[in-house]
């Protein structure tokens, strides 16, 4: 961020040598600012069990108080005795929620909401490592943790107590907790994350009256994510509790819904770090698919138009998507989309890299598949034909081309006539096709030169044109051999 | 002049429109991209009555296609008939600028913003304000964030009904309910209030800057900082107290560190806007405390900004407030933990020199420099270096010498071949600094070290270095200290510093004079044509190529000439063909 890293101003080669060592050296990160003055000695408080059941709430009520004070975890020499009676005393407390019963009077709530506030709520430190690659980077832990985890212990215990009550809590855990909560996914600590999902799934289940809100915020989450920072750590557990939120919509599917769907979840597979939450997404995708099948269509077009179009890893992911939807399907659904989805696979089958190949490829290991192709076998083979009896003969790789055999023959299995007339066309088609191309060049070569005998008509774009019509044919030279 | 009316025999919209249509992405990309073209063949008229409601109808494409869209239509103002009927172009604009891709809403944004320009005060009215109102109230808020960016545009050419309405839509939005809406407003806050009336300056801005800057979104509260130096500007100095600092003086303290770091990096920015006394009171404490930040990310912010803010204090007591209140925090920054804090700290520190004067800089300065000289980052002693200049003003260099040239030699010698090319590239500054005689005795024996580096682009940075130093220091000094050496080269038994050898005299040959060259040069390239490595002789006749034009006609037809076309019966392919090129591009006749 700020500091552009010097070792990358220095030398671009050796950023991972570089991050390498400073990883070795850099210390756990703890993000409390300015949060309080010189720390007071903590005493040791008898044992809650110890004290007659009279003394018993005040005894909790200190206990919490105690914790609310914060330790400074980067400096992990000063304040060892406080820091041990801390510990203790949140160990213990985890003990008192969740083995007592009657011990969540109402006065206590405030309490315990303001002690794990406290703790948990802080603005997360700036990564270590500006460049942080979460699938290659060790994460930053939180210094913290041996605290932070006993307050998250702590909450889920005090949220999943039988005594537990909503109603009173609310007032409490209301909009402005559960923020700060989700801001908190951002923890580069899977750890913390891990601790996060499972409460904010207790929060969703418990709250009625915040999961509207919820689903919102997460919403302006990913969004932001989307289009703004490309940036937020929590993303895949996110997805985890919203599959299961998913799973438990009332049918039909509310509008708003619908549009998390196409506006938020598609959108999300063109996100850089895909690798980390597609699983997750491509869950929730499926979930809403089962619950409302009409939405087959605009899904898989949402893909399509986000088809990648320059990594091949994502589009190997995309592929196992599709295939995972294509294993819901209904027929009917089928028969709308196939046309557009089978050019893209066609596309993908051509794919010179092979992993992109072989895994559209796999589409014919699956019998329901097969069974759906076979069915519309006139629609689907004129549009897979052209690449497969190309790359048949042109890939590099023989797996693929071995592959390619098997899947000619299943296709030509289903319909034979077709398979025939296809063969002897194909040819000429490409010839047709040639033509047409030439045509289309001769048409932009006569608007050219129109444009040029009228350059007088249009003196300020005329440069720009120029560049943009030697960028194009560039770029069509490169694409030729994709197409 | 047959396409400014159009002619439908040759290019029928419906071609042109299958273009657009066409099912191949990279074939509708460059159709769009061409779209001035089409617009062209079709003429005014037909543009306006057929091509840009199609435009707007059918285009559900992908984002790049969207974006050449958004794009050539801020550009279309003449091909729709000139700025009588410019608002034509609004209802395709409208809705790219709803689409949810940041980079197609924001050339929308930017096409409308340049096409609004080409409004007439009533168009803007009649068309253009309406549109914006429409983004503002949209249900997504990608709409409403493109409406943001629009406001400043309209404001100043509407009535002051129109205004009053633009004012009430933009209140609205920076209270939105979504974070993006509220973030795309206080981005645009500044801008907007440098259209405003002062009066709505005060009465509306303020308070929508306090409500932004207290947002429970850091991504919120961090673009209000920037608002702030706009607004702080616009502002009598008087109002500033009671309207402006509450806020600043709490985002310098912010919990979020994003916020602090957004105000250490405008920092500069602030002061100027605030002025020399809010400064004295409030930014110089403000700014201790972003020095001494628990987040290196802020500590390096405010390091960067160290010598601006220095330079811009009142001049009456700069000294002395540098002296009590800076001087300790930038020590304390010197021994940093965090190298990016002291590499920032690096790039300025050398300037404090020039404001503190000779005495303060050997006394307070001096040490810090020499710490820094022996850090253990390269990049901090790269940066000392680097700036060597704005001290050698103040106190002269040779204060320094004593630890310079240790940190020279070791950068110098550095196992990263990018930091010692960084120092060969301060190699001539260094020169000019230190003098001939201390750069004969301690830093010559370096350069030619150089010349024999493993790495190429060492041996390429350390020739073009030799030919500064040449133009420094004179082809007299050259023909003494150098050329021997280089020359020696051409017996080296590794061919690539034969290699080397012609490097140098290419680079070096212009800058030494026709003398040096002919008498001293030329011979050994000559006899570097019988080199058993084909590179070399390849080498020699691109050399004789650059060196021929500085030779006199004489001797490049009787010395050169014959090497060549020796050379261009060479049994090596690249030998021939370059000893060819040679032959055919020097000047035989001169």
């Amino acid at each position: 961020m700020s500091a552009i890293s010097a070792a990358e101003k220095v030398d671009g080669f050796t950023r991972k040598s570089v991050r390498k060592a400073q990883k070795q050296r850099k210390s756990p990160s703890s993000s409390q600012y300015r949060t309080q003055i010189a720390p007071v000695e903590l005493s040791s408080l008898p044992q809650l069990k110890d004290a007659p059941s009279t003394e018993q709430q005040e005894l909790f009520t200190q206990k919490l108080q105690q914790c609310c004070m914060l330790f400074d975890f980067l400096d992990s020499v000063t304040d060892l005795k406080n820091k041990e009676i801390k510990r203790a005393t949140l160990n213990e407390l985890v003990d008192y929620v969740s083995t007592n019963r009657g011990v969540l009077v109402e006065s206590a709530y405030p309490e315990i909401t303001t002690m794990i506030s406290t703790n948990i709520f802080r603005t997360l430190a700036p990564s270590d490592n500006p460049d942080f690659d979460p699938e290659e980077d060790e994460p930053t832990l939180e210094a913290s943790w041996p605290h932070i985890q006993l307050v998250y212990e702590f909450l889920l215990r005090f949220l999943e107590n039988p005594d537990f009550q909503p109603s009173i809590a609310k007032r409490y855990i209301d909009q402005k907790f559960v923020l700060q909560l989700l801001e908190l996914f951002d923890s580069e600590d899977p750890r913390e994350r891990d601790f996060l999902k499972t409460i904010l799934h207790r929060i969703y289940g418990k709250f009625l009256g915040l999961r509207a809100f919820i689903r919102k915020q997460i919403n302006n989450i990913f969004l932001r994510f989307i289009y703004e920072t490309e940036h937020f750590n929590g993303v895949a557990e996110l997805l985890e509790i919203l599959g299961s939120i998913i799973n438990g919509f009332a049918l039909p599917l509310k509008a708003e819904h619908k549009q998390f769907l196409m506006k938020v979840l598609i959108p999300l597979h063109t996100a850089k770090g895909l690798a980390l939450f597609h699983a997750q997404l491509a869950y929730c995708v499926v979930q809403f698919l089962e619950k409302d099948p009409t939405l087959t269509e605009p899904v898989i077009r949402g893909l399509l138009k986000f088809w990648p179009k320059t990594c091949s890893q994502k589009e190997v992911m995309f592929l196992g998507e599709i295939e995972e939807i294509l294993d819901v399907i209904e027929p009917t659904q089928f028969k709308k989309i196939q046309e557009p989805m089978f050019k893209q696979i066609s596309k993908c089958v051509a794919n010179p890299h092979f992993q992109v190949a072989e895994r559209a490829l796999y589409f014919w290991n699956n019998e329901y598949i097969l069974s759906l192709i076979e069915e519309n076998i006139d629609k689907v083979l004129p549009i897979m034909f052209c690449s497969l009896y190309r790359i048949s003969k042109e890939h590099w790789n023989p797996t693929i081309v071995a592959l390619v055999y098997n899947v000619l023959k299943t296709l030509m299995e289903m319909n034979c006539t077709l398979f025939d007339e296809l063969t002897s066309s194909y040819k000429s088609d490409r010839q047709r096709e040639k033509k047409k191309e030439q045509e289309r060049d001769d048409l932009w070569r006569k608007l050219d030169e129109l444009k040029l005998s009228n350059s007088t008509l249009e003196q300020n774009n005329s440069h720009k044109l120029l560049s943009v019509q030697n960028n194009n044919k560039n770029s069509n030279n490169n694409n030729r051999g994709s197409q | 002049m047959a396409g400014a009316d159009g002619d439908d025999s040759l290019y029928p919209i419906a071609v042109l429109i299958d273009e657009l249509r066409n099912e191949d992405v990279q074939l509708r990309l460059n159709s769009i991209k061409k779209l001035s073209t089409i617009a062209l063949a079709l003429g005014v008229e037909r543009t306006r009555t057929e091509l840009l409601p199609f435009l707007t109808d059918t285009i559900y494409d992908e984002d790049e296609v969207l974006l050449a869209l958004a794009e050539q239509l801020g550009n279309f103002t003449m091909l729709v008939g000139g700025p009588e009927y410019v608002h034509c172009l609004l209802p395709p604009l409208e809705s790219l600028a709803t689409v949810e891709e940041t980079v197609v809403r924001d050339k929308a944004v930017e096409s409308l913003r340049k096409i609004s320009q080409e409004h007439s005060p009533v168009d803007l009215e009649v068309h253009f304000e309406p549109l914006v109102k429409r983004l503002s109230c949209g249900d997504w808020f990608t709409s409403r964030t493109s409406a943001c960016g629009l406001f400043s545009v309209c404001y100043p050419r509407v009535s002051s009904t129109v205004k009053a309405e633009i004012r009430q839509h933009f209140r609205t939005l920076c209270s939105d309910d979504t974070p993006m809406v509220r973030r795309a407003a206080a981005s645009k806050l500044g801008e907007f209030a440098r259209v405003l009336e002062l009066d709505y300056v005060r009465s509306d801005i303020i308070s929508l800057f306090t409500a932004l800057a207290s947002d429970e979104q850091d991504s919120v509260r961090l673009l209000a900082v920037e608002a702030c130096v706009s607004i702080a500007t616009l502002l009598p100095q008087e109002d500033l107290e009671t309207l402006v600092m509450p806020t600043l003086r709490q985002a310098a303290e912010d919990k979020s560190w994003r916020v602090r770091y957004m105000v250490a990096d405008k920092f500069s920015e602030l002061q100027k806007a605030v002025g020399p006394e809010i400064t004295k009171n409030d930014l110089v404490p403000a700014f201790q405390n972003l020095l001494k930040d628990c987040e290196a990310e802020v500590r390096a912010a405010a390091a960067n900004k160290v010598k601006e803010f220095c330079e811009n204090l009142p001049e009456d007591n700069r000294e002395q407030i540098i002296m009590t209140h800076i001087l300790p925090c930038v020590k304390e920054l010197v021994s940093d933990t965090n190298q990016h804090v002291k590499s920032a700290l690096a790039l300025v520190i050398m300037g404090l020199s020039a404001i503190l004067g000779k005495d303060n800089t050997i006394e307070h300065l001096l040490p810090l420099f020499l710490a820094q000289l022996k850090d253990e980052c390269p990049e901090v002693r790269l940066n000392i270096i680097s700036n060597l200049d704005c001290v050698n003003e103040v106190i002269g260099i040779r204060q320094l010498s004593q630890s310079l040239l240790p940190a020279i030699v070791e950068l110098a010698e550095d196992a990263k071949w990018r930091v010692r090319l960084a120092i060969i590239e301060y190699m001539p500054l260094l020169a000019g600094q230190l003098g001939v005689e201390f750069f004969d005795e301690k830093l010559n024996t370096l350069c030619m070290a150089w010349l024999i580096d493993h790495v190429y682009a060492i041996r390429e940075a350390a020739t073009c270095n030799l030919m500064k130093l040449v133009e420094r220091f004179g082809a007299e000094w050259a023909q003494n200290t150098i050329v021997p050496k280089v020359l020696g080269m051409a017996n080296d038994p590794n061919y690539l510093h034969r290699m080397t050898t012609l490097f140098c005299i290419n680079a070096l040959s212009e800058a030494c004079g026709q003398d040096i060259t002919t008498k001293q040069m030329l011979p050994v390239v000559l006899k570097m044509s019988n080199d058993q490595v084909a590179n070399v002789r390849f080498n020699v006749a691109k050399s004789l190529q650059k060196i021929g034009p500085i030779l006199d006609g004489s001797t490049l037809r009787d010395e050169v000439k014959p090497v060549l076309e020796k050379l261009a019966t060479d049994t090596d392919m690249d030998v021939k063909y370059f000893a060819q090129e040679a032959i055919s591009v020097l000047p035989w006749h001169k």
